[in-house]
Formats: C-alpha cells, structure tokens, sequence
C-alpha cells in the first residue's frame, strides 16, 4: 500500500474509502513533495495543478540537499478527499518527484510562514502598530520617521490576524513566503 | 568501456545499445549532425515519413505491434510542434516512444531563433517525462534513461530534445547500466490485497473480468495468465477498446468489447455484476457512462500498475498497485493454494443469464443487396482475413467501432487503434509502422474517408518502402460518428459533417503508384476483398457504403450501461439536454 501513501496505522483500504462515497467536503491539506532539483520540475509539478484543475493555495520551494539535488516543494491545497487522494498519486507518478507526504494525515507537523509588512503612518497609529507587533513577536526591519518594515513569522493564522491588525494603522503593503511545513518528531 | 565521440554519434550508439532497428522520422537542421551519422551507418534504419505525426504514429504502430518502444527522430520548431499530437495519443493509451528532437544550439535557446521553439515546455504535459540536453557528455546516459522511463512502470511516451551544437560536441559516450535509474515502480502487487481478492473471487455469485491494454501492455505472458484464470474459474470476460486481442474472441468466457458502442451482453453484465475484477483498465468516461449509476451493487477490484488510476473516477473496494502480470500470476498462485475455488453452481447461473442476453443479438442489421452495409463490409473482411497473419489498425469513428465489434482477436499486439484521445488519422501512418516491423504478415487499416485524408500524405512512404498496407476505407462520404450524433442530438442538423469534393480514391493511389480498387455492390465485395489481399502492394480499397448508417448498440452520453439504444427505432428523443453537453 506504500504506494497509495496510506497513513501508518490506517485501514487497508485508503482512508478516503472510509468516507462516504464522493464526499463533497472541501478539505485543506499541507503536501510536502520532494523532486529531483532539475530545470523545469517546478513547471511540471504546477502544470499538474493546472493541467487538472487542482487547486494551489501557497507554494514554496527552495532546495534542500545540495549533494543529493533535491528540492522540497510544499504546497497547501483545498479539494474533496478524493482529489486531495488523486493529487497526491499524480505527483507520485512525476518521474522527478521522490516522495510526497501529506502532512494533514501523517501527523502533527509544524507549519511556518514569513511575511513582512510595510506600514506608512504617524503619531498614535504608529505607536500602536509598534506595540502590537511586539505582542505577535514582529521585528522592526527597516524604519523610516513615517514607515515601518515588520517581519513576522508563524502559522499563516498568525499572519493573517496581524495584517487585519495592521490594515487600520496604515499597512500599505506585503510579501509572504507560502508556508513552509515539517513533521513532528521522529 | 567508455568512448569518446560526437553527440550525434552517441544518439545512434545508443540507439543501437538498445536494440533499435527501425526509425520513423523527417530530418530538417536542427538534426542534420544525427542525419548524418544515419547516412554513415547500417544497422537502423530510418523510415522518411511525410509528416512528423505520421512519424509519430507510425512508431505506434510499431510498438504496439512488437511491445519494444517505438523511435521517433525530428527536427527544432515545427518538427517537434507537429510531434505534438503522437505524444498526446501516445501518453493516453500508455504507448512506449522514445521521441528525438532537434534543438537550436543552446547559446541560441531564447532568443527566438529560426525554428526555435520551447519544446520540452510544449511537451511537458503530453510526455510521460522530457529532457533538454545541454551536456554532450550526458547524453547517452540521458538517452538510456529515456529508453528505461518510457518502458517502465506505466509505458508512455518521451522526448529528449538534443541542441545541435551538443549534437557536434564531443563527449564520453556511457553505455546503459541497468538497474541505475532512481525510477523504479513497484510491480509486485499487495499479497494481503491479492489474497482479498481470491477470497472475493471464491464467493461471487456474479463475477466478471472488466480487461484493458495495460494487460496488452504487460506482456504476452500477462495475456497466457489472463486466459488461464479466465478458462479456470469459469468467470466471464470483457475488455475495453485498447484490450482487444489479450483474451481470445473465440474463447467460452468472452463477451465482447464492453462501454459505449459495447455488446449488450458485455454492459449487462457489468451493470448486473456483485464482482467485478479490473485488470489494466481505467474506468475511461466511454466505458462507465453515467457514473452514479454504473454497475451499483457490484464489489470493485481494480489491478492497475499507475496508483493515479485507483479512485480517480471510480471508488474501488480492493485496490492492487501492479503489474498485471505479476499480480495475476500471484492471484492464480494464491487461488490454487487455497483449493481452486469457484461458486460453480451460481457461476452457471450467471453464465445462463449472459446466454440469454446474448439472445438479443445485438450487432444485428438490416442488410442490403443494393449497397454495401459498413458492418457487413467487416464481416466479410472478418471472413476473408482471419486465418492470415493479420495486423488491424483503424482510424477514428464509426468504421472504428464497428471493427471493434465485427472483427475477432484472437491474440494480443494485433489491433492497432486510438483509444484515449481518438485521433483522426492515427490508423494510416500507425498501419505503415506495423508493416515495417512485421515485413510479411497482412496488415489493414479499417478507415473512413474523412480520417484517411487526415494523414494521407504517407502514401508517399508506403510507395517509396514498397509497404503493402492495405486501406480499406468505408466511404460514407460523411463524418459518420459526428452525423450519428447530430442526427440524435441535434434535431438533425448536419452541421459540416459531410465531405464534399473527395478524391477519386482509385486515381489518388494510381498516382502514388499504388493500386486503387472501387468496390459499390455488395455482390462484388468478396471477389475487390480477396484482389486486395493479393496485390503485393500498398491498395487503397474505396468501400462505398450505406451513407446514414448509425452505429450500435449505443449508451447515449449520461445514460447507464443498462440504458443502451439499440437500433434506429430505439433512437427517438433519447437524450436528454443533459447527454448533449458531454462529448
């Protein structure tokens, strides 16, 4: 079964069989997918997504073996437990992609996203900004008598919930990363 | 031993490394170094098609003839965009190809130069892996691994796109290591799975075989396995359109093709089934029909060396990731140590039922002494061919499904046709690559006129080889599958569907030196057939046949396998606005 990428400890049958037949609950799940760190293997992991109308909510990649040339892609994805399943065996079948893990299913995994925040104000707005970043952990990166430049990391709840904060104190722009996921322990 | 030589050297020492024989391409300058290197040697040889999806087409062929991969060799820019559609067709019916490419010289690459174009990017989705080269001394290493990938695990088709200056550089040639390659595919299937499956296979009181061409695929051995396990239990078989020819059609247990254009008794029983065991096949929307309603009460097993294939449109119950050969000689191991256990007594009865749907007749028609019927076309071509060593290859249509249907298999790698994507034009050039891999044995492609002329420019390369390809093509003088739907799904509007201004078929193969035979009354068939097997040459045989003949039985988009029209007075107001917006 190590092919279907079936959790440990699951029934023979794929955990999705275990769900009604053609459930259409929209599902949220962290994939961490590593590839063969070749030129075009990002194109042929997101024209996947495309090609078959899947759907991508945050992607990182960077590589993360040098010697071993490999690279790790994650990748947050909505769809219904069945494409969620069906995703996870098209990219297992890419020839350049060593291994796909779902991170939602394997257990608990810690997931990190970075972003930083450019936020134009003066007098209380920027004082509040800067004591609330200090509450959410942000560091001041750059500042200008009439700007900051926050950086702050942590689930992409944790970004979400600054921005709305910062969207009232003058928060004029952001970056973010994609969230980037491993899983607990050994 | 490692030798030092030009890239365009490596390509046709690889190529021999690998046991290559045959080429189909079309040289232009971006391959010109590789053209050369052809020139210089003897061991391959090169087949000069007319158009690069004929190239494409024709390694199909071939392929799918011998189960070795076919070899393709093409030029930059339009070579490789006119490749496209092979690939496509190919990477649907999990052909084996091994597809070359010129590339312009990779200082060149970007900068919009004279036939330059993205061809890996192109490619990437309809290949089932592609390379660039940018490295001499990595190309044979990249070729062998193109050889490995495109025959391994699920076959398909690749692409290694080489750059001419790679092609003129000097480099190690590495010869092929087997067993090197990271890309491996599991093809032993789950024992606790297989083990399911014999059990479930020992108490079905409905069982069938639902069979495709990855059981073609796996090999001659995986069809002798299927055939024993089919003749052993006794459990009724049908196969879909790629997998014709894997169990025998003269043999007890076979229902014929099954899904759209299927035989009634095949649909039934998968509708009716409590077991059904899919070996190599893909639940493809032509064989399922209305998906909440296809075969209801029935347990699924689902054999299929791609995990992609499993759940992906129908919920199966016993999953084996496999090769079908592996997984079926472990089932018949397993079966036999547990007693060869069948449910005889209501295997019989299954079997009395299937009898009784087979009473229905349903290939049956009305024939005609004034006009040639399509479908009795085929079966005398059925008649009159099936003791030859006979290859069929068919273009894309009702002449595709009726051959389907009127024409009996009796082994694998004999039936050429385009499944997945249903290529227009596929059965001509695909006809050309059966014949060169089999120089002696008869070979037919079964076609339509609109399909013909879709790659009738390789008449050119059945002359220049001297290929006695036989193309026997049923004139209807219409787009025959398009007018069956227009006619029942269109209020009979016959949009564009029909072809004016044809060739005079007998002309056009005089022209190309071959021989033209024009055949229009059903009294003359047998007398054109036989002159046409005789002709030591390509023929081109002008069937003109009934011209609204639709073809059936039919399950109309969005209808269950039990919902099948039958024939003409079956047709009235059928399908739903539902059914008309699938294809």
């Amino acid at each position: 079964m190590s092919a279907l990428h079936i959790k440990k400890g699951s029934t023979r049958h794929s955990a999705y069989n275990l769900r009604p037949n053609f459930s259409d609950v929209q599902e949220r799940h962290t994939l961490a997918v590593l590839v063969e760190n070749e030129p075009g293997v990002l194109a042929r992991v997101i024209g996947l997504f495309a090609g078959r109308g899947y759907n991508i909510e945050s992607l990182t990649v960077a590589e993360v073996d040098h010697t071993g040339h490999l690279s790790r892609i994650t990748v947050v994805t909505t769809g219904t437990p069945q494409v969620i399943e069906q995703i996870k065996a098209q990219l297992g079948r890419i020839v350049s992609v060593h291994e796909v893990h779902d991170l939602t299913v394997e257990g608990a995994s810690v997931e990190r996203e970075l972003a930083i925040f450019k936020v134009i104000g003066d007098g209380d707005k920027r004082v509040e900004a800067l004591r609330l970043a200090d509450i959410f952990r942000a560091n001041v990166v750059d500042s200008t008598l009439n700007s900051f430049i926050f950086e702050i990391t942590g689930a992409p709840e944790k970004i979400d919930a600054f921005a709305d904060l910062m969207r009232p104190l003058g928060l004029a722009e952001v970056a973010r990363t994609g969230v980037a996921a491993l899983l607990r322990g050994v | 031993m490692t030798r030092e030589m030009t890239g365009a050297k490596m390509v046709v020492e690889a190529l021999k490394e690998q046991g290559v024989d045959t080429v189909f391409g079309y040289p232009g300058g971006a391959v010109l170094p590789i053209y050369d290197e052809i020139f210089l040697q003897n061991d391959i040889r090169h087949i000069l098609v007319r158009h690069e999806q004929g190239a494409v087409h024709a390694a199909e062929g071939y392929a799918r003839s011998t189960g070795k991969p076919g070899v393709v060799l093409v030029t930059s820019g339009p070579g490789a965009t006119n490749a496209v559609t092979g690939l496509t067709d190919a990477l649907l019916d999990s052909i084996p190809l091994v597809v070359l490419t010129g590339q312009v010289p990779t200082f060149m690459i970007g900068s919009d130069a004279f036939q330059e174009a993205d061809t890996v990017g192109i490619t990437r989705p309809c290949t089932k892996h592609n390379w660039l080269v940018k490295d001499t001394d990595k190309l044979a290493e990249t070729l062998h691994e193109g050889f490995h990938v495109a025959t391994s695990g699920r076959p398909g088709p690749v692409l290694i796109d080489i750059p001419k200056d790679v092609q003129f550089a000097t480099g190690t040639y590495q010869p092929a290591k087997p067993g090197a390659s990271r890309y491996q595919p599991p093809v032993k299937g789950d024992m606790e799975e297989i083990t399911e499956l014999v059990a479930a296979i020992e108490a079905a009181e409905r069982p069938v075989f639902y069979t495709g061409g990855g059981v073609i695929n796996s090999g001659p051995a995986a069809c002798q396995l299927l055939r024993e396990l089919v003749d052993a239990t006794g459990i009724p078989i049908t196969s879909t359109l790629m997998g014709l020819g894997a169990y025998p059609a003269s043999g007890d247990n076979w229902l014929g093709m099954l899904g759209m254009h299927g035989l009634y008794e095949a649909n039934l029983a998968m509708h009716d089934c409590d077991l059904m065991i899919n070996v190599g096949a893909r639940f493809d929307d032509r064989i399922t029909g209305r998906i909440d309603a296809f075969s209801p009460n029935s347990k699924k097993a689902h054999i299929d060396i791609d995990p992609s294939s499993i759940n992906k449109v129908i919920r199966i119950d016993i999953p084996i990731v496999g090769d079908v050969g592996h997984v079926l000689e472990d089932i018949l191991k397993v079966w036999k140590a547990r007693g060869r256990k069948v449910n005889r007594e209501a295997i019989a009865k299954w079997q009395e039922q299937i009898t009784e749907w087979r009473k229905v007749n349903c290939l049956a028609y009305t024939g005609s002494e004034k006009v040639i019927k399509p479908q009795y076309a085929l079966q005398r071509l059925e008649e009159l061919t099936k003791n030859h060593d006979r290859y069929i290859t068919t273009e894309v249509g009702q002449h595709q499904m009726w051959a389907a249907q009127y024409l009996n298999f009796e082994d694998p790698n004999r039936w050429m046709t385009s499944g997945g994507l249903g290529t227009m034009g596929y059965g001509f050039p695909a006809s050309i690559g059966v014949q060169m891999a089999h120089p002696d044995s008869l070979v037919i492609n079964v076609a339509g006129e609109a399909s013909w002329l879709m790659n009738m420019q390789e008449m050119g390369t059945a002359a220049q080889y001297r290929l006695p390809v036989k193309q026997f093509i049923l004139n209807n003088e219409r787009l025959g599958m398009v007018r069956q739907w227009q006619e029942l799904l269109h209020g009979e509007r016959y949009s564009h569907s029909w072809s004016e201004s044809l060739p005079d078929f007998v002309k056009l193969a005089e022209a190309f030196g071959a021989k033209g035979i024009l055949c229009s009354d059903p009294a003359d068939l047998d007398d054109a057939i036989m002159e046409m097997i005789n002709y030591d040459g390509p023929v081109i045989f002008d069937c003109l046949v009934e011209k609204h003949e639709n073809c059936f039985p039919m399950i109309p988009s969005g209808k269950a396998h039990n919902e099948m029209l039958m024939g003409e007075a079956d047709t009235q107001g059928v399908i739903q606005s539902g059914g008309a917006v699938l294809v």
